[in-house]
């Protein structure tokens, strides 16, 4: 990648102004290797924090993963290595059901909340919230420091649970009594639920700290010029997705404590009713979907936790690279913000089939598929930003070109659950599997490395190796839809999710070969995986430096820093903006950043 | 042996992609990063348009070899509505994928970096914004009104005539129970369960209507072609689900909160058999509902049957009443706590020969 192509649309930009009300120009404090690299306060080491822990919990997800589907790609097989790592959960070299259900409950677990919201939100908010508003750090960045050690807790707390005697937590991430809340029925239920729901209350308290640290950057912190309607997208998406997590979050945290309570205090919010293994229980006038209900109404909204920040780091990857403007600036954050309201009033289409008054229900219909409308506009905008553009293909580019295209396919297979009279017949299928792995899971994934490659320079001020960024890509996107594609049709034939073999069924054992197809592809998959994490890490050292303060030729305000910025980001006055993100091939200008002002002779702006 | 061979092939296939990777950033440095970036860009919009060519016969591909496997006709009136509804859905969002698809790959390859072009400055165009605002909400509307429509008449209540039986799910087996003549379910109360005194639902029986229900498990739930049945949906333990895959139906089985759903079977066992061409075939209910280490064989099955067919096989069963009461008879200890500790022995026993 040269800078040369991009090096002539850039004019030095000379800051006269005198406005800047901030004192502190450069922080000169002196700083260990503790309070560097540790208990930093920089909110861009702990953005790096919160992606190396997410890589790590990527890893530990994802090989949970390869393990399950050895399991249902060759039911038959015995692997004697599974033995000698697990022991008696794989005995005999297979894996034994309560192994199962409990590595499909941790990948959920770990993917959704450590991996996909810790992991992508923690890193690219903290890194760019600052840097793109202009401001020297976030607005505490005590409790931002907090909120990443909150999560590290948790993350304990959750890798503990993995080694208790009766195993952890196996009743799906979901976690939906009265399953999950008596250890006579399933033994995951004992002490590895209760570490769970620790777990799990630490991290709402990292997600709270944080959230409402970004809100208070991004509405308090903006540099002078600065205004609402100029921040670029990736600011707008993580803005809307630090409030999703503030309101909903603790909605689930009021659920855990219930089903805390009903676990250890002998309460009864979620039993009624219950025979447990021939024990007649004293438990009468709970409801188990009260439960569903808390769940959800965070579990909704967490969808698009995890979305909403690859939409904004995707909207901005694509600007830059095709060196256009985004379409439609206005409808991009209307829609995002629609996206955010509607959000909190979905929660109950997962739970079509539960008993549900059908009108309730048909409410749920409506407000689902009402989603459909923001989001094709935000795919519609992403398409003409393309068109006429002059693409030039990064590996973050290629990342985000695959986001839209499995956004396109996840979503519509969405239009599908969301209308309830298709989703009893689709419910709790591998076509759900399928559906939220492609829209949620591998999306996301891919906005999130889209960021990592595009961001790398300005976090490590290195390159991450290209050639091996475009091998990660294509095998990842080939993967991604060799394993999840075919899924729908699993889903379609009603194969049920959570089965850990379909030889009892004679309606559903007729996809051994494609099982084993997907098994194969997603080893492969993770394989390159490992490789992308090697080439991060490698490359933070070894990587081709960066010789070019604005490598990708982008507006933003990051690559007005120096290379590596220290802590405080700008040397010298954090910079005035003068117009909005995405002044690319204006009057023509290749680019024109965020800093320079409005020239005399200039076209009207957007 | 195999294992090792096969991790000792993914690392070599790693250290190898690795080197070459290695290599080709310092070839782009001799041969000037410029030149080697502008070739990469247009290997890769190569790239895009191949996979969008190739993905499109990979779709093609895919439903050719699946699309048998997949459910043949529905077997309940319910499930011919959720069908329409599904190829309603599917010729939309089919339609979608394919326009946007194709513009994405081929807008990605068109368009790539070329010293000839300028990108279009077009920042906005509020026509084009509301186009495609509208668009997708009329054609959400349609969805939604076919959707709600089919929804209330499948979840509307069940139609004066039909049979009702009741469906209660605990790990990890089905159980049923029939209304007998008077064609009503007799009251329970969970904490009368008592397998070993011949109560395993907990029925009441000094309800008198429980006095001709008739209770059947390990055995497959009898249904009759052509008449609606109503089923009344329970569980002991867990959250378990009732999933017929044939009908299209499912409906979550929640201890402490009975649920119904109702359709009407179109066809016998037997004729199923002769449509599928399959002499194996049987009607299953799967559970759908994740409900501990058993779940993947929480397995039941139907048989619908003539009127008079299923008559004769009800004329066959006795009564729990009666049942229990013969057991209660000849000695009548209290055998409470035995008989609980019993079942639980059972139960294990269950588990772990589902889990060999």
């Amino acid at each position: 990648m040269s800078n040369n192509a991009t090096r002539h649309g850039q004019t030095e930009i000379v800051t006269t102004h005198e406005v800047h009300h901030d004192e502190h120009h450069v922080h000169h404090h002196k700083e260990t290797f503790i309070t560097k690299y540790i208990f930093s306060q920089d909110h861009k080491t702990i953005g790096k924090q919160f992606l190396i822990t997410g890589i790590i919990w990527a890893v530990i997800g994802g090989l949970f993963s390869v393990l399950f589907r050895l399991q249902l790609g060759f039911p038959d097989t015995k692997f004697p290595i599974l033995e000698t790592v697990f022991g008696h959960y794989a005995a005999g070299g297979e894996i034994k059901p309560e192994f199962y259900y409990a590595l499909i409950t941790m990948h959920g677990t770990v993917l959704v909340f450590f991996v996909l919201t810790a992991g992508l939100s923690g890193t690219f908010a903290n890194l760019l919230i600052p840097l793109q508003v202009g401001a020297r750090d976030m607005a505490s960045p005590f409790l931002n420091m907090l909120s990443y050690w909150f999560f590290f807790l948790a993350s304990v707390v959750m890798i503990s649970s993995l080694f208790v005697q009766t195993g952890p937590a196996s009743g799906g991430w979901t976690m939906y009594p009265p399953l999950s809340a008596l250890g006579q029925v399933n033994n995951g239920s004992k002490l590895g639920t209760d570490l769970w729901i620790v777990s799990m209350a630490l991290f709402v308290v990292s997600s709270l700290l944080g959230g409402l640290n970004y809100i208070a950057t991004i509405l308090n912190m903006r540099t002078k010029g600065m205004s609402m309607t100029r921040l670029p997208l990736t600011i707008w998406a993580l803005f809307f997705t630090a409030v999703l997590g503030v309101l909903s979050f603790p909605v689930l945290l009021s659920g855990l404590i219930l089903l805390l309570f009903d676990r250890n205090l002998g309460t009864s919010f979620y039993l009624s009713d219950i025979v447990a293994n021939g024990q007649i229980l004293p438990n009468e006038g709970g409801n188990a979907i009260l439960y569903q209900h808390l769940f959800w109404f965070l579990g909704h909204p967490e969808v698009y936790i995890i979305l909403l920040p690859a939409m904004g780091m995707v909207s901005e990857i694509l600007s830059v690279n095709s060196r256009k403007p985004i379409f439609g600036y206005m409808a991009m954050v209307g829609s995002l913000f629609a996206i955010c309201i509607l959000a909190f009033l979905v929660w109950a289409h997962h739970m079509f089939v539960t008993g549900l008054n059908p009108f309730l229900g048909s409410i749920f219909v409506l407000l689902s598929l009402l989603i459909a409308v923001p989001s094709s506009i935000k795919v519609f905008n992403w398409l003409t930003t393309l068109w006429r553009g002059n693409i030039r293909f990064t590996p973050a580019t290629l990342f985000a070109i695959g986001f839209v295209s499995l956004f396109i396919s996840g979503g519509l297979t969405g239009i599908f659950l969301a209308n309830s009279t298709i989703d009893i017949h689709l419910h709790d299928t591998k076509f759900v599997v399928a559906h939220f792995h492609i829209v949620m899971g591998v999306a996301s994934f891919f906005g999130m490395f889209a960021g990592v490659y595009h961001w790398f320079p300005k976090m490590f001020g290195r390159y991450m190796n290209s050639t091996l960024g475009y091998f990660h890509f294509w095998v990842t996107m080939i993967g991604a839809y060799l394993i999840f594609w075919p899924m729908h049709y699993e889903g379609l034939a009603g194969v049920p999710r959570r089965y850990l073999n379909l030889a009892p069924w004679h309606n559903f054992n007729k996809f051994g070969e494609l099982n084993k197809m997907i098994t194969i592809v997603s080893i492969i998959v993770f394989a390159v995986q490992l490789m992308f994490i090697f080439n991060f890490f490698y490359s933070i050292w070894k990587g081709r430096k960066v010789r070019h303060q604005n490598p990708w030729g982008a507006n933003t305000l990051e690559w007005t820093t120096p290379i590596r910025p220290g802590h405080g980001n700008w040397t010298g006055e954090i910079p005035e903006v003068h117009r909005w993100a995405y002044d690319y091939g204006k009057d023509g200008r290749e680019f024109i950043p965020q800093t320079e002002p409005i020239g005399k002779d200039e076209s009207k702006h957007h | 042996m195999q294992t090792f061979f096969i991790i000792a092939i993914l690392f070599f296939g790693f250290v190898i992609t690795f080197q070459i990777a290695k290599a080709s950033e310092y070839v782009s440095v001799l041969r000037g990063e410029e030149n080697s970036r502008k070739q990469n860009n247009k290997i890769n919009a190569f790239l895009l348009l191949a996979f969008l060519v190739i993905g499109l016969i990979g779709v093609y591909y895919c439903n050719e070899r699946l699309k048998g496997k997949i459910l043949g006709e529905s077997a309940s009136d319910h499930g011919e509505k959720i069908d329409i509804m599904l190829y309603i859905t599917l010729a939309i969002t089919g339609f979608v994928f394919f326009v946007t698809q194709i513009l994405l790959f081929w807008f990605a390859f068109k368009y790539q970096e070329s010293e000839k072009r300028k990108a279009y400055y077009y920042p906005h165009n509020n026509k084009l914004e509301v186009i495609w605002t509208v668009i997708p909400a009329i054609t959400l509307t349609i969805l939604v009104g076919f959707g709600i429509y089919y929804w209330f008449k499948i979840t509307g209540p069940a139609p004066e005539n039909a049979m009702v039986v009741e469906v209660t799910g605990s790990q990890f087996k089905w159980e049923y129970r029939y209304p007998g003549k008077d064609g009503q379910l007799g009251k329970k109360y969970y904490k009368n369960v008592n397998p070993g005194e011949g109560n395993p639902l907990g029925q009441i029986w000094d309800d008198p209507f429980n006095h001709d229900d008739v209770y059947s498990t390990g055995e497959p739930l009898h249904l009759v072609v052509g008449k609606p049945v109503k089923l009344v949906i329970g569980a002991k333990d867990v959250i378990h689900d009732v999933g017929l895959v044939q009908f299209r139906m499912k409906m979550d089985a929640v201890p402490g909160t009975p649920t119904t759903m109702w359709f009407t079977p179109k066809y016998t066992t037997k004729q199923m058999i002769e449509k599928s061409g399959d002499p194996n075939f049987v009607y299953e209910i799967s559970c759908d509902q994740m409900c501990g280490q058993g779940h993947w064989g929480m397995r039941g099955e139907i048989i619908v049957e003539t009127q008079e067919e299923f008559d004769r096989w009800l004329a066959s069963k006795k009564p729990q009443y009666a049942l229990a009461m013969e057991k209660m008879q000849p000695a009548a200890k209290p055998a409470s706590t035995d008989s609980l500790n019993k079942q639980s022995v059972d139960t294990v026993k269950r588990i772990a020969a589902i889990n060999k």
